[in-house]
């Protein structure tokens, strides 16, 4: 390189970190830096003031053998197999419907996307009194047309979970559907017309055509909807607001349990264990459906 | 496909979307009706779909019961507009160095930025508020605003729209003077408007939104976001549907007005990028 281009280089540089020192700077201090901090902080015994006790690995060994932390867990576990699947059914379902010669899409599409815009805050307060035990709540209401008896759909520990999971399917739909159909848009509509020709049945078209292009996108919201699952809070906590987190701790979930122990009971170094475990367990969720990725998913 | 056959079809299509959209709305309708219900036909042992009379007054209610209401609203505004500012301004910043300067470490810095993308927030929750109240500043807007004035998704949604436009702008803008600052704020932004809207919108809407961070970091009453005000009002009026009912149509009402205004910002920036709030 000659000696100019080598300064202009350096000229260039010292201008690029000047327009990058502001994002930088924030995204060191309370991104980077924290995730290298948690570890850190993950192998004390904490309360982030006075006491600072050096346990290595023992919150690590301990959150294994920790009845509450494994349950919820498990109640994270089956949030997500409760909300995933069907959520991404039903998107699916109703995109195939909006994605016909249908007049008046843009009010259905609205009709559909709304929850996504609530605060979780103020619509979690809403289906509160609509899972009411009793027959003045919505949901009971509604199923006594069906000869259904009120049910306790936050207080039963049978119903707990069920009343979380649709809750949340509910918010998350519009988002999926708004996916599902930009998806679905972008099929060619030469691959049907042929089809057609071919005398293909609805369900071959499906199978042999919609399914199979539209992989990339079912694997996309598959991946940000299970992730997000994982992470959630805010519903547990505004549902179940005296309990620990729902009846028996039925819908206890892993954020709010990491909650808990943080703000709850001043137990950072645990809790951030906690976090790291989350971390781990999405990271490689992640990898698994990559590697899964390379055998079913077709890119066009 | 016959016509009656086709027809028979498409009836079906509309009578399952409005089903569906309609289950999607009731819960709306609940919290509307609701809010508006005199005391009689709510605490009734059935439910009253719809109400005999309007009662507005439960709005004033709900805004009279807690006094910070207003306040609430403020500081869920403020942090949330200028969150939304900063953080378009350091994206803004960041993605043209990124998009138009050869520099050393380009690549490196950026696959660190876009595998912090990687970390859920939630692991760094612990840590950051260390970090916060070892500033010194647990309890104020600095700790609401300050670390959501740069976000890795941002810069990257912006460099990618500053990567289609053509260099040779800039070799022209150059003979005629301009300098890198100008060339960035009088050529490059105005052309990023879209980008620039939709990203502003979702960043307003995750601070209006956010909960966990602000429940944590704030304790006086001066300093609360709608949400956690709201969730503590849902605490002590747990027994008042209509109020409860009130205050959230309140929190929701913005939300719902900001999506109709920019309807189609919100659908294609979800579209394209899967951008979530």
């Amino acid at each position: 390189m000659k000696p100019s281009h080598s300064r202009k280089y350096a000229r260039d540089t010292a201008a690029a970190y000047l327009y990058l020192a502001p994002a930088l700077a924030i995204l060191i201090v309370f991104h980077f830096f924290p995730a290298f901090y948690a570890l850190y902080l993950s192998l004390f015994d904490t309360n982030l003031f006075g006491r600072w006790n050096w346990v290595g690995l023992g919150n690590y060994t301990e959150l294994l053998h920790d009845q509450d932390f494994l349950r919820s867990l498990a109640n994270t576990g089956k949030y997500v197999l409760g909300t995933v699947p069907v959520g991404i059914a039903l998107a699916l379902a109703i995109a195939g419907l909006l994605n016909q010669p249908i007049r008046g899409l843009a009010s259905y599409r609205t009709a559909f996307f709304l929850p996504y815009v609530t605060p979780v805050v103020a619509i979690s307060i809403v289906w509160t009194w609509i899972y009411k035990e009793d027959s003045a709540g919505m949901l009971n209401a509604i199923l006594s047309w069906f000869k259904v008896s009120p049910q306790a759909w936050l207080l039963d520990p049978k119903w707990a979970m069920f009343a979380l999971c649709l809750m949340s399917i509910w918010r998350h739909l519009g988002y999926n559907v708004v996916i599902f159909l930009a998806g679905l848009q972008n099929i060619p509509a030469e691959y049907y017309e042929a089809a057609e020709i071919d005398g293909a049945s609805g369900w071959a078209m499906f199978s042999k055509i919609t399914w199979p292009l539209l992989s990339p996108t079912t694997y996309f919201i598959t991946i940000i909807s299970i992730i997000g699952s994982f992470q959630v809070f805010t519903q547990v906590y505004v549902l179940w607001p005296s309990a620990l987190g729902g009846p028996l701790g039925t819908t206890r979930v892993v954020v709010k349990y990491l909650y808990d122990m943080a703000w709850g009971s001043y137990q950072f170094g645990y809790a951030s264990a906690i976090g790291y475990m989350l971390f781990a367990i999405i990271f490689v969720l992640t990898l698994i459906q990559r590697n899964m990725a390379g055998r079913y998913v077709h890119y066009q | 496909m016959s016509r009656t056959r086709k027809t028979a079809h498409m009836t079906l299509v509309y009578i399952l979307l409005t089903v569906g959209a309609l289950m999607m709305l009731m819960p709306f309708y609940y919290m509307l009706s609701t809010s508006v219900k005199a005391p009689e036909e709510l605490y009734v042992n059935r439910l009253v779909w719809f109400p005999s009379k309007i009662v507005w007054g439960n709005y004033a209610d709900a805004w009279n019961e807690e006094p910070y209401f207003p306040r609430y609203f403020f500081n869920s505004a403020f942090i949330a507009t200028v969150t939304t500012a900063l953080q378009l301004l350091t994206s803004a910043l960041a993605a043209y160095a990124f998009s138009n300067i050869d520099f050393w470490g380009k690549e490196t810095v950026f696959m660190i930025l876009l595998g912090t993308m990687m970390i859920p927030s939630q692991v760094t929750l612990v840590p950051n508020y260390a970090i916060i109240a070892r500033l010194g500043w647990i309890d104020t807007y600095k700790a609401l605003i300050v670390p959501f004035t740069a976000s890795v998704f941002g810069i990257f949604m912006m460099r990618q729209f500053f990567q289609t436009i053509p260099m040779e702008m800039w070799d022209a803008a150059q003979i005629d003077g301009c300098s890198r600052f100008r060339y960035l704020w009088a050529v490059m932004v105005p052309l990023a408007r879209p980008i620039f809207v939709t990203s502003g919108l979702f960043t307003f809407i995750g601070g209006w939104n956010s909960f966990l961070w602000p429940l944590i970091v704030t304790n006086s009453d001066h300093l609360r976001t709608i949400q956690v005000g709201l969730s503590r009002f849902n605490q002590e009026f747990g027994t008042r549907p209509d109020l409860l009912m009130a205050a959230s149509t309140l929190a929701i009402a913005p939300l719902v007005a900001l999506f109709f205004v920019a309807q189609n910002q919100f659908i294609q920036g979800i579209a394209r990028t899967g951008l979530k709030s």
